[in-house]
């Protein structure tokens, strides 16, 4: 796994000098802009909007470089032949795989990391001078620890759709991956709703293809308990144990099958 | 005594065509072995199946059939990788590395300890003339100097055996010259280089073994002298000052005289002739000798006869082995 620790590592600072993490500019800009503008609401409200798209824009953002940086991965190197000398050093092609994985997940955390340093820095200045009386009296408290689960699985989240992106980056353009991983995590949004095609269609093909859809694919919903976590509403350990499980089997099933693809891949 | 290189019926197959592909073979049951410290070229024109090779003894590409070991081990084994080197033809790098950070990168690869690795890193890119650039962005680097990145990571590892995809590739004559020096050196060394070119005369220069590829298959191989059959073919014999009358009675007697500048002629002796005699008979005559060459076919010969005799159909006319001269391992299967 050293050799997959080195992959890593290049990947991260490749991300690094690709500039990457100027996205962070772009999202401090948009909070910052947001609470002056929501200034002018209600106070609580403020709170609730900032929170909502402080959320919302991690998880857009991270989104973003999951499926553009995930599905140049792989394949950038296949196209530009720069695996040729690489394969020709001790390493494995799933070290390769893994490692480049664990690269965009180490720069995925990052973002994630200093976006939510972003988040509960303006908020805080957002509840400053509103008396603990009134905060009471909203349904969260501004500096709420709850928003941490919702951060942990936007990153399950992104964690799952980097795997989506390596697995189609290990043998298809990047075009297509990018297509292919975008449809996928669109369908797993609505994968509560391929379970009941059977009610919302009709007939019992649609019901066997949809319950075999859902099965089989990734139910990309379930990772987004922002309106939840915004609202005050408790999310239990359990759920949170129980989904991060469900995405580490897909990660994992998802890495296996690009392990295997890539390992018997020729370069032309 | 394990050779450093050996491939046993090597066979692949690409598939063409989209929507029903069929094989293409690129390589056709190629069997080799390549003695540990021998420089082999592998010669062959373009789409002769050289890169192919090459891409399967690193596991880039995956054989359809046959197999292929270094060092008595399969090219499928990790751990041999710690024992070789390879430069692919017109390596492309991480160009937003430096040359410095791209060799780390690889050394890392290899579980070199820190210290170690920047000893290794300086001193291949000194070797290689590029040391006053470790710093420079590869992107900022010519196609040469990229050449040299590329052979410097091939040597990183201080590789027992180098395969080298189109060494001379991109670099100008002055680089060429180094990459020959170079080669020499690693084969004085001890170490085997194993390399693909076109250009014959780098073979020439190089190698004390080769193979000779043409349409994916292996149309001779062995030792130099062998197969440049080192025999005379005839006489090129230049002199000036002949009297004309002199000269037509010679042109019915040898293979052409072709005139080349002023007064003096090039006169092409058939391999029987005795030049000796004819030397005598010019200057009596009143003739100046200028040159007296011997006729050999040089590798650019042969190989062009080699290809051509390939045709379209089966195996080559000549026999694909060559006879070694000597005890030296390492001649063709």
């Amino acid at each position: 796994m050293n050799a997959a620790r080195s992959v890593a590592i290049a990947v991260f600072k490749e991300s690094v000098r690709d500039r990457i993490f100027y996205n962070l500019v772009l999202f401090a800009v948009l909070l910052v802009g947001a609470s002056i503008l929501m200034g002018q609401l209600t106070a609580g409200q403020d709170v609730k909007i900032i929170k909502d798209l402080g959320l919302t824009a991690t998880s857009v953002f991270g989104l973003f470089i999951s499926i553009f940086v995930g599905i140049n991965l792989v394949s950038k190197e296949v196209e530009r032949r720069s695996v040729y000398p690489l394969f020709a050093k001790p390493i494995r092609r799933s070290e390769f795989i893994i490692g480049k994985y664990a690269g965009l997940l180490l720069t995925l955390m990052v973002n994630v990391v200093v976006m939510t340093v972003a988040l509960y820095t303006v908020l805080f200045f957002l509840s400053r001078g509103v008396s603990p009386n009134v905060q009471r009296a909203w349904d969260a408290p501004p500096i709420d620890p709850a928003l941490l689960k919702a951060i942990g699985l936007i990153y399950v989240d992104l964690a799952l759709v980097t795997a989506v992106a390596v697995l189609f980056s290990t043998y298809s353009s990047p075009m297509l991956s990018a297509v292919f991983t975008f449809g996928l995590y669109v369908v797993g949004q609505f994968n509560e709703d391929l379970r009941r095609l059977d009610q919302i269609v009709g007939g019992p093909a649609a019901g066997i293809v949809g319950k075999a859809c859902y099965y089989l694919l990734p139910d990309f919903a379930r990772f987004d308990i922002k309106l939840a976590v915004v609202h005050g509403i408790p999310v239990s350990a359990g759920y949170m144990l129980w989904t991060t499980a469900y995405a580490a089997a897909y990660v994992a099933a998802l890495l296996l099958g690009a392990c295997v693809i890539f390992s018997r891949r020729d370069f032309k | 005594m394990t050779p450093a290189i050996r491939t046993r019926e090597l066979t692949k197959d690409f598939p063409v065509g989209f929507w029903r592909p069929r094989p293409y073979r690129a390589l056709d049951r190629l069997s080799i072995e390549v003695a540990p410290g021998d420089v082999f070229g592998f010669l062959g024109p373009n789409g002769a199946g050289k890169t192919t090779t090459l891409k399967l003894l690193m596991q880039l590409v995956f054989p359809t059939s046959g197999d292929a070991e270094i060092l008595g081990r399969p090219v499928g084994d990790v751990g041999i990788r710690r024992r070789i080197g390879y430069l692919p033809e017109n390596p492309y790098f991480y160009d937003h590395l430096t040359a410095e950070e791209l060799l780390g990168y690889y050394a890392r690869l290899f579980r070199m300890a820190p210290v170690e690795r920047r000893q290794r890193v300086t001193a291949v890119l000194d070797r290689l003339g590029i040391g006053a650039e470790r710093r420079l962005q590869l992107r900022k680097f010519s196609k040469g100097m990229l050449q040299r990145v590329g052979l410097a990571q091939a040597l990183l590892n201080e590789p027992e055996v180098i395969v080298l995809d189109e060494p001379m590739s991109g670099l100008d004559p002055l680089g060429r010259r180094d990459v020959r020096a170079l080669i020499l050196e690693l084969r004085d060394q001890g170490r085997t280089v194993f390399f693909s070119s076109h250009i014959l005369s780098d073979a020439e220069a190089l190698c004390s073994q080769v193979a000779i590829l043409a349409k994916g298959r292996l149309a001779a191989a062995g030792r130099l002298s062998d197969l440049q059959e080192f025999a005379v073919h005839g006489w090129e014999l230049v002199v000036s000052g002949v009297p004309p009358h002199v000269l037509d009675r010679v042109r019915s007697r040898v293979r052409s005289v072709t005139a080349i500048t002023g007064d003096r002629y090039a006169i092409d002796l058939p391999a029987d002739a005795r030049p000796e005699q004819w030397l005598a008979e010019l200057a009596a005559a009143g003739a100046t000798l200028v040159a007296l060459n011997p006729i050999r076919e040089t590798l650019e010969d042969l190989f062009v006869r080699r290809v051509s005799e390939m045709g379209d159909g089966g195996r080559p006319a000549t026999a694909t082995r060559v006879p070694r001269r000597g005890p030296g391992p390492g001649s063709a299967a």
